[in-house]
């Protein structure tokens, strides 16, 4: 063990009601792990502090809040050429309808994300508060408030970055909340980078049926899901913060989507803790079945890599990897997770109160506690994950996707020495990492 | 044969309009680049949305789309020796470079004239096809382009004389496109030859003069005639109608597989036994878009009857919950059951 178990979860609590009680401020604290600790203070200050370089080359069309301010930044958004910046002015933009995006190059360019908010409150229409269907587009340094539906919702938006953005529903978890806060969908080349999302009735970052993502430097919390990829492809998960959720990072794969066979997705050097919070999504949806204190949770996917992550303080587990648990009719799809790999995270504190089917037997099976990490046994040994963790990993041994958990028939997982090779490091074109450098 | 058969429908849509004036559609301005500020610059109408250019054929179609119980005024300018061809299914008209499609919406007052409140435009220009919205101004002499869209409360009258106010919203020119976006690209929606119907034999000549290899369109039944068509052939006309223009693979919701075009197959992608993927709140609760049988645990119909912006289907021009139209749906699930 080379940190103090309880000194770092003590230091986690403190570090997440620092964070989210006192969102400017934010003081320096340590942490025993040194690397964690360089870059949570990164993260820290980017998802919060940072001041952005001007951009010296660009047309900016600027829009300051106040009356009208739902024409007039509708109509710059419409008017706004290729290259252009969008510049929003300080302060509360209320907007009455959804706004959108559809030009290509484009830059919206808040005062910062406590500075400048869209306050979608009094939204009449539209799904989501902020839709963009353009490619090469940049949102950063601004804020969404309390839309709808969606936040900012982003469709066949190739080399999209979302950059210091705040998107929130702030009467915290609510199930009327919107259900996603950050949204690519169906986008090749994705970068979310230093963002803060609270409150949403699904996911607060959620990347869907896309190709070539990256989020990182991010926080998440008091989401059902903190972060989500579905139906994803390639995707580099790393150095954020999902704390107070319901589950801290999701990577799923569902049925009869026009994208299926999520694949090749490492999630490490994340912060995911205190995942505790209970789950409020709308019923019919995936996440509703999400138990309370879920860590990160891997479903119907292969080759995710789970590795140097801080994973504690989740009633149900740290890691679990399941199968796609409902009944479908879809030929192409494949219910069942494989080539999962777990190694070098810190575990703290897990199972103590586990709140999927058949949990509280399965708990009381290990003397109280369900262990830290758990596959459902889809598929059967084959496709079982290789863990390198230094905590009880365990199989329940329902090998069908659609099994009784009554029927589990737990069976700890060896503990493997060796991992599978690394899965390729998710690149994005050097404009987009430009931006946020 | 099917042709002959669109001129049993015709239908009188054009009674309210005045008697043919002068003014003629501006070629110029439809295919040139660039947004006029004033819908007058085309010449569709004469000083009034009631005085259409003889230019312009009017139509209407046998299922429309549901917007807030508006009265619609549909018209198609061909340019001169246009050639337009008819495609499978029902019939998808495709237009030459200098078409413009014009649609007039408003509300009849107490005395039952019609006020109209905005004209949306569709231009057929050299690189595609381009969306602008207009909105009548005061004396409802001209309507000014309103490129982020408008919104306004009106009044109106219901079937069962109940009234109504909605906030009336104008589509900003994103919005259009959203609607109108096949594969990031705007096309026309309304023209399938198979909906479409005529107020009179010549206003049909006029259209058909210009179509090449003539089809025989499959025809879209009416959603509100009992007579012609079972309950699921209307409902389906009517999910085709109000719904496929996004929900078809290359639509803005693609993502959901959620299809109700000629593309959906097997009862998943038309919604039965669906389960919902980013609906968020919009599930209502349910488990399945569609659930035969039991309409009441179906998510299309709970989005259907929701005024609820984060929970409204469809999502755009939709104040008011089109009660006719639920009530087809729910008739049709229950059936299924």
């Amino acid at each position: 063990m080379d940190f103090n178990r309880r000194a770092l979860i003590d230091r986690l609590r403190w570090f997440a009601l620092s964070a989210l009680n006192y969102p400017i401020g934010f003081p320096v604290f340590l942490l025993h792990h040194r690397r964690m600790e360089k870059r949570l203070t990164a993260i820290i200050a980017a998802a919060l502090f940072a001041v952005s370089p001007p951009h010296l080359l660009a047309k900016t069309i600027s829009v300051d809040a106040g009356d009208g301010a739902q024409e007039r930044l509708q109509e710059a958004l419409i008017l706004a050429e290729p290259g252009d910046v969008v510049q929003l002015g300080k302060g509360k933009f209320i907007l009455t309808d959804g706004l959108s995006l559809d030009v290509n190059k484009v830059t919206v360019k808040g005062q910062g994300a406590q500075e400048t908010v869209l306050d979608f409150t009094a939204q009449a229409g539209a799904g989501e508060g902020l839709l963009v269907t353009s490619d090469d587009v940049v949102l950063r340094d601004f804020a969404v408030e309390n839309s709808k539906g969606d936040g900012i919702k982003s469709k066949g938006a190739d080399r999209i970055v979302f950059h210091k953005l705040r998107v929130e529903w702030t009467g915290g978890p609510k199930e009327t909340n919107g259900a996603y806060g950050i949204y690519p969908v169906e986008s090749q080349d994705i970068l979310i980078d230093s963002v803060i999302v609270r409150g949403a009735s699904d996911a607060g970052i959620y990347v869907g049926q896309s190709r070539n993502i990256i989020v990182r430097s991010s926080i998440a919390y008091d989401n059902v899901a903190g972060i989500e990829i579905e139906n994803s492809i390639d995707a580099d998960v790393y150095d954020n913060i999902a704390t107070r959720n319901t589950g801290g990072i999701l990577i799923f794969d569902l049925p009869n989507l026009p994208q299926m066979g999520g694949r090749n997705v490492r999630v490490f050097e994340n912060i995911v803790v205190n995942n505790m919070t209970p789950n409020f999504a709308p019923k019919g949806n995936i996440v509703a079945s999400v138990p309370t204190g879920t860590g990160v949770m891997v479903m119907a996917n292969r080759n995710v890599h789970i590795f140097d992550n801080v994973i504690g303080e989740h009633g149900t587990a740290n890691v679990m990897i399941v199968a796609y648990p409902l009944k479908h009719t879809d030929p192409k799809y494949d219910p069942i997770p494989s080539a999962v790999a777990i190694w070098d995270n810190q575990h703290t504190r897990a199972g103590w109160a586990p709140e999927m089917p058949g949990g509280k037997q399965l708990a009381a099976a290990f003397g109280g506690n369900m262990p830290p990490i758990f596959w459902t046994g889809a598929g059967g040994p084959a496709n079982a994950p290789v863990v390198g963790d230094k905590v009880m990993a365990i199989s329940l041994g329902l090998t069908e996707a659609l099994a009784d958990p009554s029927s589990a028939q737990p069976a700890p997982l060896a503990i493997s020495k060796t991992m599978p090779a690394a899965l390729p490091v998710i690149i994005l074109p050097k404009e987009m990492e430009a931006v946020v450098q | 044969m099917r042709l002959l058969a669109l001129t049993v429908l015709l239908l009188p849509v054009t009674a309210s309009l005045s008697a043919q004036n002068s003014v003629s559609v501006s070629n110029a301005a439809i295919m040139t680049d660039g947004s006029p500020p004033k819908l007058s610059a085309f010449g569709f109408f004469d000083g009034a949305a009631s005085r259409p250019s003889p230019g312009l054929i009017p139509y209407s179609l046998a299922t429309p789309l549901f917007s807030d119980y508006s009265e619609k005024q549909r018209f198609i300018y061909l340019p001169k020796g246009a050639k337009i061809s008819v495609g499978d299914g029902f019939g998808r008209v495709t237009f030459p470079v200098g078409t413009a499609i014009v649609k007039s919406f408003g509300y009849r007052d107490a005395q039952g004239k019609l006020k109209v409140i905005e004209t949306r435009v569709l231009l057929n220009r050299a690189n595609g096809w381009t969306a602008l919205p207009y909105v009548w101004n005061a004396d409802g002499s001209d309507a000014d382009l309103r490129i982020g869209g408008q919104r306004s409360n009106v009044t109106f009258t219901l079937a069962n004389g109940n009234t109504q106010q909605v906030s009336y919203a104008v589509p900003n020119k994103n919005q259009c496109k959203q609607c109108h976006s096949n594969a990031g690209q705007i096309e026309p929606i309304g023209p399938l030859l198979g909906n479409m119907r005529f107020p009179s034999p010549s206003d049909q000549q006029r259209f058909l003069a210009g179509v090449t290899s003539p089809k025989s369109p499959q025809i879209m039944p009416a959603w509100d005639d009992t007579k012609s068509a079972t309950v699921a052939q209307r409902a389906q006309s009517y999910l085709y109608v109000n719904c496929a223009h996004c929900h078809r693979p290359a639509g803005s919701a693609s993502n959901s597989g959620l299809f109700f075009d000629e593309t959906a197959i097997g009862p998943a992608a038309q919604g039965i036994g669906k389960r919902p993927v980013a609906a968020g709140r919009g599930s209502g609760g349910f488990d399945f878009v569609i659930a035969p049988g039991k309409p009441e645990q179906s998510i299309l119909l709970h989005r259907l009857e929701s005024l609820d912006p984060g929970v409204a289907m469809p999502e755009l021009g939709r104040a008011s919950v089109h009660t006719e139209g639920a009530d087809l749906l729910r008739q049709w699930i229950k059936e299924m059951g």
